[in-house]
């Protein structure tokens, strides 16, 4: 075989490899991108109930309440605007606490609360979680200050 | 004083790096020799100094001198003596003196120790060595000065986050950072290389050890990582696909290519650009990595944006380095002689095609940490979590691990596939067992994790076929090397797919002595009692395993809290425990308890049960292990001890 052909079957197999590669990758980020939604955007009608999502905010001061089962809690989470009520059934992360940032990956139910799988706490208390940066830090204690 | 000198010690060591790169870059204009001789014992100097100073700053925090900003702000004097350690680097400030002391040293040991290179080349490479760490000490001097002081010395320091206190995290950070600075060291190979257009096996010889020993740090930190994230953060999850653990993992998945790729250099003289290329890449990936957590990136654009300077010097600098090195590139490219050809069925083939699916890989989980950046600067708010990553990823990975075990089964340059014709039987075997064996007794599992754990057994065979007929005893070190790796990655992906797979799990709010089943198990909750340490309260739960008898093991979960110390906000963190059984672990948490009306306390507890789980952290030592021992079979060192006995085992003889 000449070298010319041997780069030739080179490049395309590399080509082919990218290209699938490509396809696949896309096809998954259109299927598994989870849109990131606050309380005031769900309010807007920007999640649909019953699509995966992500719902950010700050959980509110003296909202947590454990419910009977004493494995289910329910929270209500905010971001200055606009709050939604979302229950959890597990146990939570160290960071998560009242008047602290949360991102919690479920679904929106037709009652409208927010069915949690799972609920992120990071590293570093000092860490906001991704996409929250327009979200007030004192948003979960303001609300409980001022009832709407 | 102490943080006097030492800021004077980094200016001193700023200014020798300066030096280093202006004589070296005269004498590559034009030789001069008198100049040139300045290089080697500046480098030196320079790796001497910015350790000096790092010392100091280390002893700055083992005194607990609160004068100096970086100690008030990351220490506290009661914090334990590892933790006052640990802290030196467990910040922005600190982690950025270390990875400057580890790219000094590194510097000083090619000019002490590497002989392969022409001269020139060695020049070049410890120039452009000089200039990685101008820009770096230019970021630390100008934007942020470890030894800062305060006008007024706070009584005692701010803490370090309680769930940073853990022996293996506190050694976490500087393993990921020496496999960073590894992979810099081989872009200065690759400049200096391309510098003076010497790019052949012996450009890939010396570059190898430092690519092969930047890459068993990344396993090594990778690995410690994954464990930590396991017992630490308290769900039991290994791998969360957050963008911090994406950046270490991007420079790994480089640095695995690029090893490959200069083996094939070295042994063979092909591949010379993909080659320096991939040396390119993979430092841009750990600078990137770098960028993006110390930019504040990650947490969201908004946030880069209120402290734009430290993320603006180092987009500047890696814009500098990077189109630096590409252009230099692309103006040798050109004149790079075309190196030794090769069949598609080869070793180079197999080796050529593990490159290819590596940087796709690479690629994929590149887009997938970027793309919701670019997103939200474009306005939309996404995240990709670990669907996207298992879905793309998954597939490709077990392509290449097939592919992997095929490559050493070729010969260099052409094969006609007899050898692996030959083993392949036994391989599809394996694989075809256990798919019987799950079909029997697995019950309904996922594709992927089916596929995966059919593969693992098609790689764990394949992996060991290089032995066969093999004298074990004669056999070199570098093949043990990579058979060991290559069992590992069987070994991991095992772990990974059986975890997922079979995973079962249990929450319950228990009373003490309830039990609580979950697959094979039994356990008793015995109830809790108060336990103290250093720092910080906690309750121990206590769970019996009461089914199989005879484990004898008693799981002891932990809710600790952490008092807020000295205006810090108190913390409460939850200590998982486990028990490792050969078949895998059986994991607890304790979450909060609650009083019912009857006054009886019930806690929330969760016991799972994790098959193999285990392995996936044994998998990853055992790649770091088979790259130590390829690093050690291509020692200069030991190759010299064994002409050496040689030498006077003949001369016993004669």
């Amino acid at each position: 075989m000449k070298a010319k052909h041997q780069r030739l079957i080179l490049a395309s197999l590399a080509a082919v490899a990218v290209a699938g590669a490509g396809l696949l990758a896309a096809g998954a980020l259109s299927d598994e991108a989870a849109y990131f939604r606050t309380p005031d955007e769900v309010r807007a009608g920007q999640a649909t109930v019953g699509e995966a999502m992500r719902l950010g905010g700050m959980v509110q001061k003296g909202s947590i309440e454990r419910l009977p089962d004493g494995v289910t809690i329910r929270f209500v989470a905010t971001d200055g605007k606009a709050s939604m009520p979302v229950v959890f059934t597990g146990i939570v992360p160290d960071l998560f606490k009242e008047e602290s940032g949360m991102v919690a990956d479920g679904k929106l139910r037709a009652d409208g609360v927010f069915e949690a799988e799972r609920i992120l706490a990071k590293h570093d208390e000092r860490y906001m979680p991704p996409q929250m940066g327009d979200i007030p830090k004192d948003a979960g204690s303001t609300i409980a200050d001022t009832p709407a | 004083m102490i943080a006097e000198i030492g800021h004077a010690l980094l200016w001193l060591a700023a200014a020798l790096a300066c030096m280093t790169l202006l004589a070296g870059a005269l004498h590559l204009l034009a030789p001069k020799p008198e100049l040139a001789a300045l290089v080697r014992p500046a480098s030196v100097a320079q790796g001497v100094l910015t350790l000096i100073a790092f010392a100091l700053l280390m002893a700055l925090f083992i005194r607990s001198d609160m004068s100096v900003e970086l100690v008030a702000r990351n220490s506290h004097s009661l914090k334990p003596m590892i933790f006052k350690i640990a802290g030196t680097w467990g910040n922005h400030e600190g982690s950025m003196l270390l990875w400057l002391t580890i790219l000094g040293l590194s510097g000083g040991l090619i000019a002490l120790f590497e002989r392969r290179l022409r001269d020139d080349t060695l020049i070049a490479t410890l120039t452009a060595q000089a200039a990685l760490s101008i820009g770096f000490f230019a970021f630390l001097l100008f934007s942020s000065n470890p030894f800062n002081r305060l006008p007024v010395p706070p009584p005692d320091g701010a803490g370090l986050n309680p769930l940073l206190q853990d022996v293996g995290l506190a050694f976490h950070p500087p393993t990921l950072y020496i496999g960073y600075v590894g992979l810099s060291v081989a872009f200065s190979f690759a400049v200096g290389a391309l510098i003076t257009r010497e790019i052949g096996p012996n450009f890939a010889r010396a570059m190898r050890p430092w690519v092969l020993g930047s890459w068993i740090f990344l396993t090594l930190g990778i690995t410690a990582g994954s464990y930590w994230a396991y017992y630490e953060l308290g769900w039991g999850g290994w791998w969360f696909w957050d963008p911090v653990e994406n950046v270490s993992l991007i420079p790994w998945l480089a640095g695995a290519a690029l090893l490959h790729s200069v083996s094939v250099t070295a042994t063979r003289d092909a591949l010379r650009a993909w080659t320096v290329m991939l040396a390119v890449v993979a430092f841009s990936m750990s600078m990137l990595g770098t960028f993006i957590v110390r930019s504040g990136l990650l947490t969201s654009v908004h946030s880069f944006a209120v402290d734009p300077e430290r993320g603006t010097f180092l987009l500047v600098l890696m814009a500098i380095y990077i189109g630096g090195a590409l252009t230099l590139f692309a103006l040798r490219a050109g004149a790079l002689a075309e190196g030794k050809r090769f069949a598609l069925m080869s070793r180079e083939g197999a080796l050529v095609a593990n490159n290819l699916l590596l940087t796709v890989i690479l690629a994929v989980v590149l887009l997938g940490t970027l793309y919701p950046i670019l997103a939200e600067a474009m306005g939309e708010k996404v995240s990709i979590g670990p669907p996207y990553y298992d879905a793309v990823t998954g597939p490709i990975a077990l392509v290449l691990f097939m592919l992997m075990v095929t490559g050493p089964l070729l010969k260099w340059r052409r094969d006609d596939g007899s050898v692996l014709k030959g083993r392949l039987p036994a391989m599809i075997a394996a694989a075809m067992l256990v798919l019987a064996g799950l079909i029997a007794f697995g019950g309904s599992i996922g594709v992927l994790p089916l596929l995966g754990m059919m593969v693992a057994a098609f790689v764990a065979v394949g992996s060991l076929a290089p032995l066969w007929k093999r004298n074990l005893r004669r056999t070199p070190l570098t093949i043990w090397g990579m058979v060991i790796a290559h069992l590992g990655v069987a070994v991991a992906l095992a772990g990974i797919a059986a975890e997922s797979a079979f995973i079962k799990e249990k929450l319950v709010a228990a009373a003490p002595g309830d039990t609580i089943e979950v697959g094979p198990y039994r356990v008793q909750f015995r109830g809790v009692k108060p336990v103290a340490g250093p720092n910080w309260t906690a309750i121990d739960a206590e769970l019996v395993v009461v089914r199989p008898v005879g484990i004898d093991q008693i799981l002891r979960p932990q809710a600790r809290d952490y008092p807020g110390l000295m205006g810090a906000a108190p913390v409460e963190t939850k200590e998982a425990d486990f028990i490792t059984l050969p078949g895998g672990h059986l994991f607890a948490n304790i979450g909060q308890a609650m009083t019912d009306a009857g006054g009886v306390t019930r806690y929330q507890i969760a016991v799972k049960w994790k098959p193999l789980v285990w392995w996936i952290w044994t998998g990853g030592i055992m790649i770091a292990l088979g790259g130590l021992l390829a690093m050690l079979g291509r020692a200069q060192l030991l190759d010299l001890w064994r002409r050496r006995r040689l030498a006077k085992a003949q001369e016993r003889f004669a």
